[in-house]
């Protein structure tokens, strides 16, 4: 019968059925990060358990490093403590650690692939919830909680129920100006931010055919905010040639097999979804988020949303409490609202091509006067490369704080905050109320080009128009 | 190891109302700089309950009315967002031992139940009874009585409904799996060894 990419990684990693109904699964690839292991490993020492495969983990520091310090100890205390608690976890139950040190550090969704950790068929866990990134290259790849931690840690498996899969194919042709980030917004606005909850997705169609392994990222790495614990793209030559030579990837004759292996893992043709979702590529447009969820996002050409407009009770109250939040204008046109803040970076858009492709039009333009603009590299690699192609000079000469690698303003638990009420053109995954750091800021998400476009003009705009963009 | 049978959840109950309450919310990240999940319950829902000077906003969590409420209203997709544990443990260490919503995010649910905190679903309409009932008599006890899926309260019932998978992990005291896991050690091994990208 034929299968679901899903289905056959999930039948080829299942233990057992536990006694709840629910999966022993195998997790194959176990990543972790400085903020949501430290428990895990003091339950571990609790209960006396060692690390079953201890080969299968890798570590790196992202979320609460500094991106503008180089030297231990940090200024802030905790977040030393925190990552000398993981270094010292790592040491001691024999867990390879991207430290900084070693030039491979950076945030784990952008870690993994970079070195060839994420491969096609596999399942990857992590405490966090965009390791749903991995995906990407035919992966399921789900987040966890810090209690599953401790179960992969000590058994390399979890408990999990099946997750049912729907197909959503984007079809045609991207307008110019459009981007990954655009087609995640326009999915998640059309789906809802929990229209995916108990879903794995399947992204497919011409669109994700033509896409590049960094813009299927960018998409699986938001299927969370839709609510689907995992999203993925089946493996293909795209794949296949981005992992070709990385330090993890397989290599001599294992290549030939592994991808023998990887083209068997893509879903049949003829396989049954529980669900297909068909979007027209022409339908996107540069999107823009203008309330406290992702899916509350709307073409840059559109007007905020009027409550009063509102078809049902629970969106009128959900638009007056996003207002409300965001101190914007009912049916005032998005474009043109006033920034504060731009940044560039997250798991989401923080890999070499949104930087290339921010360069290519940044170069010889301004940050407007009184905005605070930070550009920062997903990975030290990201940033060793840019420094190699100049692109932190243009971003430089622009105006832009070029930083170092790191999670940064996206969830601020690290010095990268905004203060205040500031209002913040990002190209990170969410805007829920107070994630930037500030209880009352606020964050407009937006494709990478988009943020630019703010940078320089000092307001929301349209990068189609800013930079005369007329083909990708 | 032996663990609570979860079969039923008794006592007052506190209405936050609204859709989409995303984790940031509950635990906002900044208070998750910390190598043990003590003390969080003293940060939940931080933001929405405390001014920048740390005096409270009006929160019901602030009402004193509602003070020792062991049970949480909500409303759709409660918990969205990130993966962090801290939320359901925020919640836990605050006092809470129960969610009644219309609808939970997936990693959230997970965490919750793997803790023993049952997550269960109800109407829209239920829970606004529910609520009326807190809201006319904060002291009304209400019982979620997981192994017959219903709640009772003010003299009341409502049906709600747990996950398969939950409601047995709960009432049969094996919410936290890794006894089990443990158990398919040597299975998952075998498995392993069948996969090539995992050899040492």
């Amino acid at each position: 019968m034929p299968k679901t990419l899903f289905e056959k990684v999930w039948d080829a990693h299942t233990v057992r059925k536990l006694a709840n109904g629910q999966t022993q699964l195998l997790v194959g690839t176990h990543l972790i990060h400085e903020v949501t292991s430290p428990q895990a490993f003091g339950m571990m020492r609790d209960l006396g358990l060692r690390v079953a495969m201890a080969h299968r983990t890798f570590a790196t520091v992202d979320h609460i490093v500094p991106t503008d310090e180089v030297s231990e100890p940090y200024a802030d205390p905790l977040a030393d403590a925190m990552i000398k608690e993981l270094r010292k976890s790592c040491k001691e139950f024999g867990i390879t650690f991207f430290d900084r040190s070693t030039g491979k550090q950076g945030i784990v969704h952008i870690v993994g692939p970079e070195q060839g950790i994420t491969q096609p068929g596999t399942t990857i866990a992590c405490g966090d919830s965009h390791t749903s990134t991995h995906g990407a290259f035919g992966a399921i790849a789900f987040g966890i909680g810090t209690t599953q931690i401790r179960d992969v840690l000590a058994t390399q498996t979890m408990a999990l129920g099946k997750l049912k899969v729907r197909r959503i194919e984007v079809n045609g042709k991207l307008h110019p100006g459009v981007y990954a980030k655009d087609v995640i917004l326009h999915i998640i606005a059309t789906l809802g931010v929990n229209g995916g909850t108990g879903f794995a997705y399947e992204y497919a169609g011409e669109v994700f055919d033509r896409f590049s392994m960094e813009e299927r990222m960018t998409v699986c790495n938001m299927s969370i905010e839709g609510g689907a614990r995992a999203g993925y793209v089946n493996p293909d030559e795209t794949t296949f040639a981005y992992l070709k030579g990385r330090p993890y990837s397989p290599k001599g004759a294992d290549w030939e097999a592994a991808v023998a292996s990887w083209r068997a893992v893509a879903s049949d043709p003829g396989c049954v979804y529980d669900d297909v979702v068909r979007i027209d590529a022409a339908d996107i447009a540069p999107t823009v988020t203008w309330g406290i969820n992702p899916g509350q996002g709307i073409a840059i050409t559109g007007s905020i949303p009027d409550p009063a407009k509102a078809q049902a009770v629970d969106e009128k109250a959900s638009i007056e409490e996003a207002l409300a939040y965001m101190k914007l204008t009912p049916g005032a046109p998005i474009k043109g609202t006033k920034i504060d803040v731009a940044f560039l970076g997250s798991c989401t858009n923080g890999r070499l091509s949104d930087f290339q492709e921010v360069a290519r039009y940044l170069k010889g333009r301004r940050v407007a006067p009184g905005v605070k603009a930070i550009a920062v590299p997903g990975s030290q690699g990201v940033g060793l490369i840019c420094a190699e192609l100049g692109i932190d000079k243009v971003f430089r000469d622009a105006g832009f704080e070029w930083r170092n690698a790191g999670c940064s303003m996206c969830l601020a638990m690290n010095p990268d905050k905004l203060v205040g009420d500031q209002l913040c053109a990002s190209s990170s995954n969410r805007n829920f109320k107070g994630r930037q750091g500030s209880p009352t800021g606020r964050t407009i998400l937006m494709s990478p080009l988009m943020v630019a476009a703010a940078a320089v003009t000092g307001s929301v705009a349209d990068a189609r128009e800013v930079f005369a963009v007329n083909s990708n | 190891m032996a663990l609570e049978k979860i079969t039923r959840v008794a006592g007052r109950a506190v209405h936050v109302p609204g859709n989409d309450i995303d984790t940031d919310r509950i635990i906002p990240a900044r208070f998750m700089k910390c190598v043990t999940f003590d003390g969080l319950g003293e940060y939940l829902f931080y933001d929405v309950r405390k001014n920048a000077d740390g005096s409270d906003k009006a929160h019901p969590l602030n009402d004193p009315r509602f003070k020792g409420a062991t049970i949480l209203l909500s409303g759709v997709n409660f918990g969205c967002g990130s993966s962090r544990e801290h939320a359901p443990q925020a919640l836990q260490k605050y006092g809470f031992r129960a969610v009644i919503a219309e609808g939970f995010a997936e990693i959230f649910f997970g965490n919750s139940t793997t803790l023993g905190m049952p997550c269960v679903v109800a109407s829209r309409e239920d829970i606004a009874r529910i609520a009326a009932a807190v809201e006319k008599d904060p002291s009304t006890e209400v019982v979620i009585d997981v192994k017959a899926q219903k709640v009772t309260f003010a003299g009341q019932r409502a049906g709600i409904t747990v996950r398969e998978s939950a409601r047995n992990a709960l009432i049969h005291g094996r919410w936290d799996p890794i006894g089990e896991l443990i158990e398919g050690g040597p299975d998952a091994l075998k498995v392993a060894s069948n996969l090539r990208y995992m050899k040492a």
